[in-house]
């Protein structure tokens, strides 16, 4: 392991833009959800691109080589619903959190990606565990529309690959807090809404509203929900009720157009066949297990487990904005989802699925499954090389690749790991002692 | 009269030490009791019995024996509700069920520090929302155990996922004197009495730093500042104190047949409980994330003369695990919670091998639902973290962290936290290695009665909350 990790430094303190580099002696997990992993394999990186996978591939000359030692090699980690770079100290320091505008006139219109901060410390503190893009995803404020989600890149020094690529809506429970007291409230509104965008289409200069800021609210926030009325912008509807999920599959049938997928779906086992008829896919916490709300009586583990059972595609996301709750344990709770196969009664995950789960699935939810989530040759080069199996708990990444460059792997926590190791009080107290930051490599 | 009684009558004043204290004869005071105005210490007393078990021998299993000892192909046997023999070989008594367990783990069951499963069950509804007394920064009066609902689906999740056998509640950090906190073991009954842990000593909880001083600051109250909340904390145990001070004469005086029961001092709830931290009988759990605030309040606890247990929540434990080595304070962690509060900014993942490493008592706990059933995994990844900076920590070292030591934190490592003949019979049967994502309970015995068995629908215990639900408990 050791060789492996030193190989790792030696490719991040590379300047590293268009590097050819050859993963040889790796276990390809290649992250489709279906196929074997390929043993003793080698990945070929070149252009930002995978060049080349498989067993037998010939390393091009000049590539800088980098021995796996047997270890595994996957996809990068797609984060579903995340805070990531918008919300620094998200719950005790609100004003550095901006996934919620609690006070705001505007729902639908809001647009996440001016908040994206790519020099928040969470980035290289994801990154290093392997966490490669991640759909940054606003919360809901006084509407129950939160408004308009952004996909990162965790490696880029601009993470914002694609502004607006989804709207998100609250239709659960708590968003019927939100409308005003009631689900009909929160359908009501969200029907309302609806109608009023396709008014907006149709003429945006007839649309009514005034200068004040309520009805210019509305007015934009009508705008904004044009794409997702006509289909051309992913809806991310937050619903956790069985019931609600059929009143859910209902909307799509009375607005056609609706590109959903659904988020939280605690009790989406008990109407699976459903969700899979309609053709929906889904974003679920792995690990929820307990009767949180009225919403969720039927929360069990075997949740995601027997969706996918179903037939319908499911990625894995954290469980909102918890404390405990950071993308890098994404594969720890895809693994717990393989642990379940062995339970009489549960239902889990194939490794294969549950390393989809949380790579090609989101990666394809969220309209980026032809550029990444796989380790299939063309596409861009989001690698990840581990010390072990990727969604067991010992393991860690050896090194990641976003856009085919090697990433330091150094954060704010490995500074100040660096820094009290072995508590080695001398002359100087440890504020002295500095070690490799992320900000100068 | 029931032993419960004579507890309460024998009194605060008998000196320091709790459960040696109950054998004690009464005929050494030479006062009598009736005449002497006396503190109930056990008001609630534990109604809790151990269930029938059989005798069972585990054989062929690698086994962590919760003290940092391995076994390989190991034998564990419990018989009469304890742990009767540990070893590599065993004789099978001739009335033992007999497990093999080759490729299976065995371990002491899994401790919790810190809980509110009861106190903040789920469903999460504000009815039912009873782990902080938000109406005044001290409330050392409340008891955990009265906001504790039994039926709260939690506890059997954190038995058939999590292995955990026995746990402790605590009320919330809104305070700096929150209350007391309570044993309990993770036999789901009709009431909180039935779950006690008989003779586990009461804890207070206290918190330092962001909730207390935010919670009463943002109402124009003390406090509003963690100078605020230090001083808060002092006045307060200034005025237990007192209040020793006064109950001790008087009692003295009382046995000298010198004071009246009419001159007892008057009953304070929030000093009862101050005062038992004070003799050494209830012991201090204390919330405190930075490494500044918990030196402020280890020197707090010199200046009035008591002991913390265990630092909670304690995300800054790396920077002075010398400190708290020196100390001997435990810190109860998380193995990577970060940056959610200004003073968790600094978490690190490798805050607990660097707590132990440093010779200082590491612990993992939870304060959550879905953590406590997965505090194994917790207690893996926090050693693997630290092995990646060459610090060579074993598993059955690292099992420490969620068996004996916060079994000694809490005052019951005597019965309970390791694998040892005489202890009680909390055991966990694993099926595979318990530091492995791919792993689960596969039975888990508690007090030797086997409460949970994978493989055996009858063994999954389901609250009355989630009878007729659609879940039906998680157990289908």
């Amino acid at each position: 392991m050791r060789p492996l990790f030193a190989l790792a430094l030696l490719l991040a303190a590379t300047p590293a833009a268009a590097q050819t580099v050859a993963i040889v002696n790796a276990r390809l997990a290649p992250g489709t959800g279906g196929a074997e992993t390929v043993e003793n394999g080698t990945l070929v990186i070149a252009n930002g691109r995978i060049a080349a996978m498989g067993a037998n591939i010939p390393v091009p000359a000049g590539a800088r080589t980098l021995d796996a030692h047997g270890g595994w090699v996957t996809p990068g980690i797609f984060a579903s619903l995340s805070n990531l770079s918008v919300a620094e100290v998200f719950e005790g320091v609100p004003e550095t959190n901006d996934a919620r505008a609690e006070n705001a006139a505007y729902g639908a219109a809001l647009d996440i990606a001016p908040a994206v901060n790519p020099r928040s410390v969470h980035l290289p503190i994801s990154r290093i565990a392997g966490v490669t893009r991640a759909a940054v995803t606003p919360e809901p404020g006084k509407s129950i529309f939160a408004g308009q989600g952004a996909l990162i890149d965790l490696g880029a020094a601009d993470p914002v690959t694609r502004a607006r690529a989804f709207q998100y809506v609250d239709l659960s429970q708590s968003g019927a807090r939100t409308a005003g007291g009631s689900r009909p409230a929160a359908f009501l509104e969200f029907r309302n809404a609806m109608r009023d965008a396709v008014d907006y289409a149709r003429n945006p200069a007839a649309f009514p509203g005034g200068r004040e800021r309520t009805s210019l609210g509305n007015r934009r926030d009508a705008e904004a929900l044009v794409p997702v009325v006509q289909g051309r912008q992913l809806l991310l509807v937050k619903v956790e009720r069985a019931q609600d999920i059929r009143n859910v599959i209902g909307l799509k049938r009375e607005f056609p157009a609706l590109r959903i997928a659904l988020v939280g779906a605690a009790e989406g086992w008990l109407v699976a066949a459903d969700i899979a008829a309609a053709g929906l896919p889904v974003i679920s916490y792995a690990l929820g297990d307990l009767p949180e709300s009225f919403d969720s009586l039927a929360a069990t583990q075997s949740n995601v487990g027997r969706m996918v059972r179903a037939g319908v595609r499911v990625a894995l996301s954290g469980q909102g904005s918890g404390t405990g709750e950071q993308p890098r344990k994404l594969p720890t709770d895809a693994g717990n989802l393989v642990a379940l196969s062995r339970i009489p009664g549960a239902t889990g995950l194939t490794h294969a699925q549950a390393l989809a789960a949380i790579t090609s699935v989101p990666a394809e939810i969220f309209g980026m499954g032809a550029q990444t989530g796989t380790l299939s040759p063309g596409k861009i080069a989001d690698v990840v090389v581990w010390s072990g199996d990727p969604l067991e708990l010992t393991s860690t990444p050896v090194a990641v690749f976003i856009d085919g460059r090697a990433q330091p792997m150094v954060s704010r926590q490995t500074e100040l790991r660096d820094r009290y190791l072995g508590l080695q009080r001398g002359d100087l107290t440890l504020r002295y002692k500095r070690g490799p930051s992320p900000r100068t490599q | 009269m029931r032993s419960h009684h004579l507890l309460g009558t024998m009194a605060l004043l008998l000196a320091a030490g709790c459960a040696a204290e109950a054998k004690r004869p009464q005929s050494a005071s030479s006062a009598r009791p009736a005449d002497i105005v006396t503190i109930a210490r056990d008001p609630f007393p534990s109604t809790y019995r151990a269930l029938p078990g059989r005798t069972t021998l585990i054989r062929g299993a690698i086994v962590y024996d919760g003290r940092g000892g391995k076994i390989v192909n190991g034998m564990v046997l419990l018989q009469g509700g304890k742990i009767a023999a540990i070893g590599p070989k065993i004789a099978a008594p001739a009335d033992a069920v007999v497990i093999e367990a080759a490729g299976k783990f065995v371990t002491p069951g899994v401790i919790d520090i810190h809980s509110h499963l009861g106190d903040y069950p789920t469903p999460g509804v504000q009815a039912n929302s009873d782990g902080n007394e938000v109406t005044g920064p001290v409330r050392s009066e409340v008891w955990a155990e009265h906001s504790i609902w039994p039926q709260d689906p939690g506890f059997t999740r954190a038995l058939s996922n999590g292995g955990v056998t026995t746990l402790h509640i605590l009320p919330g950090s809104a305070n700096l004197f929150g209350g007391r906190g309570v044993t309990i073991k993770n036999v789901a009954g009709e009431t909180s009495q039935s779950m006690k842990f008989p003779g586990a000593p009461y804890s207070l909880k206290m918190a330092c730093g962001e909730n207390p001083k935010r919670v009463y600051g943002s109402k124009g109250q003390a406090p509003g500042s963690r100078m605020g909340n230090v001083a808060l904390m002092r006045q307060t145990w200034a005025r237990a104190v007192e209040y020793k001070r006064r109950w001790d004469d008087y009692t003295a005086r009382a046995k000298d047949g010198k004071a009246k029961p009419t001159d007892a001092p008057g009953r304070d709830l929030q000093m009862d409980t101050l005062v038992g931290v004070l003799n050494g009988e209830i012991l201090v759990q204390n919330h405190c994330y930075r490494a500044d605030e918990m030196a402020n309040i280890i020197d707090m606890s010199k200046e009035f003369g008591y002991h913390v247990s265990a630092f909670h929540h304690a995300v800054e434990s790396y920077k002075i695990a010398d400190l708290l080595k020196a100390n001997n304070v435990c810190s109860a962690m998380w193995a990577d919670w970060y940056g959610f509060k200004m003073e968790s900014f600094d978490g690190i993942q490798e805050n607990i091998p660097f707590v132990h490493a440093a010779g200082a008592c590491a612990i993992v706990h939870s304060d959550d639902a879905g953590g406590i059933q997965r505090l194994y995994q917790a207690a893996a990844q926090a050693m693997a973290n630290g092995n990646r900076m060459g610090l060579n920590i074993a598993p059955e070292t690292a099992w420490e962290w969620i068996s004996i030591n916060p079994a000694r934190a809490l005052g019951i490592a005597d019965r309970t936290g390791s694998l040892e003949p005489g202890k009680m019979g909390d055991v966990v049967l694993w099926n595979g290695d318990p530091f492995s994502v791919y792993t689960r309970p596969e039975k888990v015995w508690i007090d030797g009665a086997l409460l949970f068995d994978v493989n055996d629908p009858r063994l999954r215990p389901v609250s009355d909350f989630e009878l007729g639900q659609p879940g039906e408990g998680d157990v289908k």
